[in-house]
């Protein structure tokens, strides 16, 4: 069983909804990345969605797009990203891994190379912003091919049709983008996200995870209540930026910002 | 080795394809908008009454058809093949550009939509877009990037006469690509109310093949006007590249004459040795970026590097995936000339026939020169003047040590 199904059943069984913090692999410089994701393990952490960068990063936000860019300036190239994922492997077995990012990166190592280069470090998942099922059949086989679940995202403007097209090239869970926009722009609106949950439900027993808008506690609490997970990425990402000067204090400070998330969703759990 | 196929009309596929290029690489929020668009431009493209205020726009605000002039002084001067020049530059707003928004802004009218969103490069896009958008009255907005914004300061003006907001972009390269990284971001946001207007044959699917069928007036028009003219085909076509819409519009409706020999000229800018330079098909490899499998200039690791030319509208690191299949399977020539080869084609064309080329023109012209004295007096060559040089005055100038 993959470490991501392991994952999101054992968090039913307790009741729990997942918790995906998001960061920039090299951002903002490379020695700390794998400090930070044991931090965010420890804070509460279930799952890590670990972005490749890219130099033109098309679907996010001025937040992401300058993470991109100091990761760039130190040149984190996608073999870095893996070998963060090979250093973070040695202390944690059990957290699963999905990178993040856009296609060139993945065409320039070669989808094959990448598939056996990830599985052997321990990558559990990918999700490619820019690749829909419409353009992924190569991919998709040689991810299966390397158990590596391939992560699709879903829109607000997504057809039920589309939809039930994407639940058929999901592995693992499948992301629902909580805005129309770029990532870390807008605020979600819960009402609107629990419509298109119930609908997305209907055409898969993947979980769900929601993501873009979510800044604080009281947001990642309001999204647990309606999804089997609550990604949480220019939040973090923002906050890496304000100590970009001082990278040795991101650790801490991340792991304070994802606790008080943790804190929120569980306290709203028990509570119900 | 070219392998001459008859079917040139039947690509891209149906899933947007020109063999491996092309295609659709969006997010997923943009996947519905761009299945609308395909469903309404399959919809209008045959439909007579959107062809026929296409036309009428084309006839009586474009000022079209263009015409193909002779260029006896330049070729005298050259010695060798017959130079006709496709005037693209005397359309409305000085480019071929022009051809393209009509199209997509009339479609936009009717697909019900109220504001347009474009990139520029040059400007020339830009301008076009806010030309019929002022006409329609829908609300612009132009994404140009900031470096561009300072050499084309005129085109912001007119842009900006025209009731366009222009938004400079200062992330990335500040140039073209960025400006595209920009206008699909606010795209992606404002999705449901807002018709994007590529410049470009770029994108994905059907941007490629919607923007090649409004920029082929050019050609059809050129084959005509070249058989009334001189009684045959010309021996090779000539046209700049940056994203390649004013080279495909001249290039298809030549595709299934075999002995039309195609040269598409990309910018060597300061020397395609050098590194800086906007050749991806003289130079880059394959790859994703902007909706479509294409070549683009990038580095080992698949980021996207910075490139360089004198002039802003074929400053690009990428190419419309159509001359990306082109190249592969040896339909058409791609090469390139350098900044330098380019400007001293602006001022031969200038001083021997009295038209001043637009710079990206100019690279195309700069091959001519070289293409010509290699053929014989009979041989015919035509070259897509695809815009005037108005706009590079600024740049032209500065070169000189003037400022105005």
């Amino acid at each position: 069983m993959s470490r991501i199904r392991q994952c999101f059943e054992k968090l039913k069984a307790d009741g729990q909804t997942a918790l995906i913090p998001y960061i920039t692999a090299g951002d903002p410089e490379p020695w700390v990345t794998v400090s930070i994701l044991h931090a965010l393990v420890d804070a509460g952490a279930n799952i890590l969605e670990l972005g490749i960068p890219f130099s033109d990063p098309m679907s996010d936000g001025p937040v992401i797009q300058k993470a991109c860019e100091r990761a760039l300036k130190n040149d984190v190239s996608l073999h870095d990203v893996l070998d963060i994922v090979r250093q973070f492997r040695e202390k944690d077995t059990e957290t699963p891994i999905v990178l993040m990012g856009y296609a060139n990166p993945l065409e320039a190592m070669g989808y094959k190379e990448f598939a056996i280069n990830a599985q052997k470090v321990g990558v559990d998942g990918v999700l490619t912003v820019d690749m829909p099922p419409e353009e992924s059949d190569e991919f998709l086989s040689i991810m299966d091919e390397h158990d590596i679940d391939t992560i699709f995202l879903v829109a607000p403007t997504t057809s039920v049709e589309r939809m039930a097209k994407i639940a058929q090239y999901a592995r693992g869970f499948i992301y629902y983008v909580s805005i129309k926009g770029v990532t870390g722009t807008a605020s979600l609106d819960v009402a609107e996200v629990t419509e298109k949950m119930a609908t997305l439900r209907q055409c898969t027993d993947l979980p769900l995870g929601v993501g873009f808008g979510i800044r604080d506690g009281k947001s990642a609490a309001e999204v647990a209540e309606i999804a089997d997970a609550v990604v949480v990425g220019s939040a973090l990402v923002r906050c890496i930026e304000e100590h970009a000067s001082r990278p040795e204090e991101l650790p801490a400070a991340l792991a304070g910002l994802l606790a008080e998330m943790r804190h929120a969703m569980n306290t709203n759990a028990t509570a119900k | 080795m070219a392998e001459q196929l008859d079917n040139y009309d039947s690509y891209p596929d149906d899933r947007g394809h020109f063999g491996s290029y092309g295609g659709r690489f969006v997010g997923e929020t943009l996947m519905e908008a761009i299945y609308a668009l395909e469903e309404a431009y399959n919809r209008y493209k045959n439909d007579a009454d959107f062809q026929a205020e296409m036309d009428k726009d084309l006839a009586d605000f474009v000022g079209r058809p263009s015409p193909i002039y002779l260029a006896e002084n330049w070729t005298g001067k050259l010695g060798g093949a017959q130079i006709y020049l496709k005037r693209e530059d005397l359309n409305h707003t000085g480019a071929h550009k022009v051809n393209n928004t009509i199209g997509q802004a009339l479609l936009a009218k009717r697909m019900g939509k109220k504001r347009i969103i474009a990139e520029t490069g040059a400007g020339q896009h830009g301008v076009a877009t806010a030309t019929v958008a002022a006409r329609l009255g829908m609300e612009c907005v132009v994404y140009m990037g900031a470096e561009d914004v300072q050499r084309q300061a005129m085109n912001v003006y007119r842009m900006k006469l025209l009731g366009a907001e222009v938004i400079p972009v200062e992330s990335g390269s500040r140039t073209l690509k960025d400006a595209l990284n920009e206008a699909l971001r606010d795209w992606v946001t404002n999705v449901d109310e807002t018709f994007y207007i590529i410049g470009t044959v770029a994108g994905p699917h059907p941007y490629p093949a919607m923007v090649r069928d409004f920029q082929s007036i050019i050609g059809r028009e050129a084959r005509n006007q070249i058989l009334t003219a001189t009684g045959r085909l010309p021996d090779a076509l000539v046209a700049c590249i940056g994203g390649g819409s004013n080279a495909i519009g001249l290039f298809h409706p030549f595709l299934k004459d075999e002995s039309v020999a195609m040269y598409g000229v990309e910018g060597a800018g300061h020397g395609i040795e050098t590194g800086q330079h906007s050749a991806p098909l003289c130079a880059g490899t394959p790859g994703v970026l902007h909706g479509n499998r294409t070549y683009l200039m990038q580095d080992d690791n698949g980021q996207i590097i910075e490139t360089h030319s004198i002039s802003a509208g074929l400053d690009y690191p990428g190419v419309g995936p159509e001359h990306a299949w082109l190249k592969d399977i040896g339909r058409a020539q791609y090469v390139s000339v350098t900044d330098d080869e380019a400007l001293q084609a602006f001022h031969d064309l200038t001083r021997t026939e009295g038209i001043i080329p637009a710079l990206e023109s100019s690279h195309a012209l700069a091959y001519a020169s070289k293409l010509a004295p290699t053929m014989s007096a009979e041989k015919i060559l035509l070259v897509n003047l695809s815009g005037r040089g108005d706009k590079d005055m600024h740049t032209v100038a500065a070169l000189a040590g003037l400022n105005f």
